[in-house]
């Protein structure tokens, strides 16, 4: 924020190491500038800051609003019960597998959409819209779509693959899901690598081909090394929202035959359950989840903040 | 010219969508204000067909002191406490009765969201009601609700196939094995998939084997012979080749239906009172032979899980006379035994299963004769006489733990062992009774 204010002053960085006396005008000008920043400041951290802190505070309580009586600081005893559980582990399990899967089947789908769109010569408007119109449409109407045509009663596609009940079965339960996370969010990824595919100059693919490079030479050694920084920030992207997987599950199956993921569960506790010191426990573990595959994304696989330039990398 | 014509043109669009959007903010707030002039009961519940009937009658009773309005929640259970639960917690003052499962009241209590009963309220809610189904609407020894209607599953059973119908497991057992090597219909089908309905099964077993799971109070795990000697006998039931290969996903509908459809394998069926008609509706050849008795016992007579619906008063709510009063009317002997004849909902209150007199016809009924409870209810002595003997499920303040748990826990019932899945369920509801239950 300090910056913001220093950069109309290029004058001043310079000498900065000594702490220069500032005079009175731009004293008043540094403060004026704090308060500009001030409300927006505020806000970001009234609406992002506080709920983080207040569920930690909430996590080391045991508060259920059952037993209102009983409320009272219990440390970390509700990460021990969480930790210890096996429903949290099997959730865990789950919303792994799930975020695996469906990121990679996204990923390669993703990739052969966005060479699509890029390439087509024909109404490529026309292409654009209609392979985007999946990531236009409200997941949980999606959801409903999905858990219709899956349905025993009225679903086309129960009768014409054949399957009994597949909603009732963990394994087919779990395919369908990750089939609607695709669907819906391929469309996404594809735009994202279309992205980094802009970045790929022709130049470079025209004297790949002079030299002889084939087709796939020419994506592997030319266009994937260019979008390396774009895949990652798709990959990034879709691995955090896939992680934090709730409204196909909740449509779907409602978290049923152990298909619950862990937002599924921190919901169920939170709401269903009335726990709000367990749901919470189980919030801050999501968060924490989150923070580390970010950091692993970013720090060993070396993606850049969206925004910054490559520069910004490791 | 041309520019101002546009310009003009441009201003009376703006100013039109500025007085549409005024008109579309005001409307609502100018409703709001009319029906405020009076005070308005607000009815949290279960859509039930002719409840809104109820409603109008009682807004009748009311004669203008207060407005009964019919919220409807939505079908399913869980979705119905969600909301009520959200609103609660948050305090919110705009609900004044709540339409409550029998499992709730304990849970809802105890978070201090219901209004007690006491006095004349409390000497009315307990008129003439029968014993199990009131003893759902108390906690700690106090009453918290008003039992609206009832439930209790019966044995249905086919004629045909079995002339007396069997009076304990055992002879079911026995009874649907004979049928197997005789080449007919010979499943007993019941709720065996992993949801309340399985709970249900479970705690009418332990009941009847005079088992517990809970203390008395609820605030004890017990787990007793009993209850283990129950998950033996489900154990054997589910591998006795005597169940529908399908029952781990049956829930009340699938069961009724397998009963129902023109190549049954059912023989014995463990359902609701509902499907009798049910059954008229859907195969009127085998109606003729379906028939019912008690719930099937162990060691002597069973006791039965029993379902239904009180009626509560939300302590934030502002206008509680009137809402005590509303309750009084929307349970009352009157409004039970129209729901009874024409939502087919059992009544709690005892004497009107023994009462003769007829109704007027049903709301959108086909024929002009006079229902009575015994047109409606040609099992209704058999259903008084399990309510007499009743199961009540553990009344706990963590029903909804206890319900998740066990239905999970004991799901497939083919894959029980008794001691370790018994050990499960104390270590599960343990843990939900100090707080740090994980509801999977």
């Amino acid at each position: 924020m300090s910056q913001t204010v220093e950069t109309g002053t290029p004058a001043e960085v310079v000498p900065a190491k000594k702490k220069p006396v500032l005079s009175e005008g731009k004293r008043a000008e540094r403060r004026l500038g704090w308060l500009l920043c001030a409300p927006a400041a505020i806000v970001m951290v009234a609406v992002t800051g506080w709920p983080i802190i207040y569920s930690v505070w909430l996590s080391l309580q045991r508060y259920d609003l059952r037993f209102p009586d009983d409320r009272e600081f219990v440390g970390l005893s509700n990460y021990a019960a969480v930790l210890t559980d096996k429903y949290w582990w099997t959730a865990f399990g789950i919303t792994s597998l799930i975020t695996v899967v469906s990121v990679i089947i996204e990923l390669v789908l993703g990739m052969l959409l966005a060479l699509i769109m890029h390439r087509t010569l024909v109404g490529r408007g026309l292409v654009r819209t209609v392979s985007l119109i999946p990531y236009g449409i409200v997941t949980v109407v999606a959801a409903f779509s999905w858990f219709y045509a899956w349905n025993t009663d009225t679903g086309y596609l129960t009768s014409l693959f054949g399957a009994e009940a597949p909603l009732t079965q963990q394994i087919s339960s779990l395919a369908i899901i990750i089939l609607a996370e695709v669907w819906k969010t391929t469309p996404f990824m594809a735009l994202l690598l279309m992205a980094g595919l802009a970045l790929v100059p022709d130049d470079l693919l025209k004297a790949a081909s002079m030299d002889g490079a084939t087709a796939w030479q020419r994506f592997t050694k030319v266009m994937l090394p260019v979008m390396k920084p774009a895949i990652l920030v798709a990959l990034l992207f879709r691995t955090l929202d896939a992680f934090r997987v709730f409204d196909n599950i909740f449509v779907l199956t409602k978290g049923a035959n152990d298909t619950s993921s862990v937002s599924m569960q921190t919901y169920n506790n939170l709401i269903k359950g009335l726990n709000l010191g367990i749901g919470s426990t189980m919030s801050v573990l999501i968060f924490i989840a989150v923070a580390i595959i970010a950091f692993i994304f970013i720090k060993l696989f070396g993606a850049s903040a969206p925004g910054s330039d490559s520069g910004g990398r490791r | 010219m041309v520019s101002t014509r546009t310009g003009g043109r441009g201003l009376s669009r703006w100013r039109a969508a500025i007085a549409g959007s005024v008109a579309l903010i005001a409307v609502p707030t100018i409703a709001a204000c009319g029906s405020d002039s009076g005070t308005t009961i607000n009815v949290y519940q279960a859509p039930e067909q002719n409840f809104q009937t109820v409603v109008d009658k009682c807004n009748e009773q009311a004669n203008g002191r207060y407005k009964i309005v019919y919220n409807k929640l939505p079908r399913d259970a869980d979705g119905q406490r969600e909301q009520m639960v959200r609103r609660l917690a948050a305090g919110d003052t705009g609900l004044d009765v709540l339409g409550l499962d029998v499992t709730w009241v304990p849970e809802f209590a105890e978070a201090k969201w219901l209004e007690e009963f006491t006095g004349e309220n409390k000497a009315n809610a307990e008129d003439g009601v029968l014993k199990g189904p009131l003893s759902t609407a108390m906690w700690n020894g106090k009453l918290y609700g008003a039992t609206k209607n009832t439930n209790v599953q019966l044995l249905w059973y086919d004629d045909q196939l079995t002339q007396s119908p069997p009076q304990t497991w055992d002879e079911m057992i026995d009874a649907s094995k004979q049928l197997k090597s005789q080449g007919k219909p010979y499943h007993i089908v019941f709720t065996g998939a992993q949801y309340e309905g399985l709970v249900v099964l479970y705690n009418s077993l332990v009941a009847s084997e005079g088992g517990h799971i809970l203390s008395d109070d609820g605030k004890q795990v017990v787990m007793d012979q009993g209850a283990v000697d129950a998950l033996k006998l489900l154990k054997e039931v589910a591998t006795s080749g005597i169940t529908d290969p399908s029952m781990t996903n049956a829930q009340e509908q699938q069961v009724q239906q397998s009963f129902e459809a023109p190549d049954s394998q059912a023989a014995f069926e463990l359902n609701w009172p509902y499907v009798y008609a049910a059954m008229q509706a859907a195969n009127p050849d085998r109606a003729k032979h379906f028939k019912w008795a008690r719930y099937p016992g162990i060691n002597g007579d069973s006791k039965t899980t029993i379902g239904g619906l009180n009626l509560a008063v939300s302590s934030m709510s502002l206008h509680k006379p009137e809402a005590f009063d509303a309750v009084k009317c929307l349970r009352g002997p009157d409004s039970q035994k129209f729901q009874a004849i024409c939502d087919g909902v059992p009544p709690t209150i005892e004497s009107i299963y023994t009462d003769e007199a007829a109704i007027d016809p049903c709301p959108g009924a086909t024929t002009t004769d006079k229902p009575t409870m015994a047109s409606a209810y040609p099992m209704k002595d058999t259903i008084l006489e399990e309510l007499k003997d009743p199961a009540v499920r553990p009344l706990t303040v963590v029903y909804q733990n206890l319900s998740t748990i066990t239905a999970k826990v004991l799901s497939p019932p083919a894959e029980i062992d008794p001691e370790s899945t018994a050990q499960e369920l104390r270590d599960g509801l343990q843990k939900a009774l100090d707080s740090k239950g994980v509801l999977p």
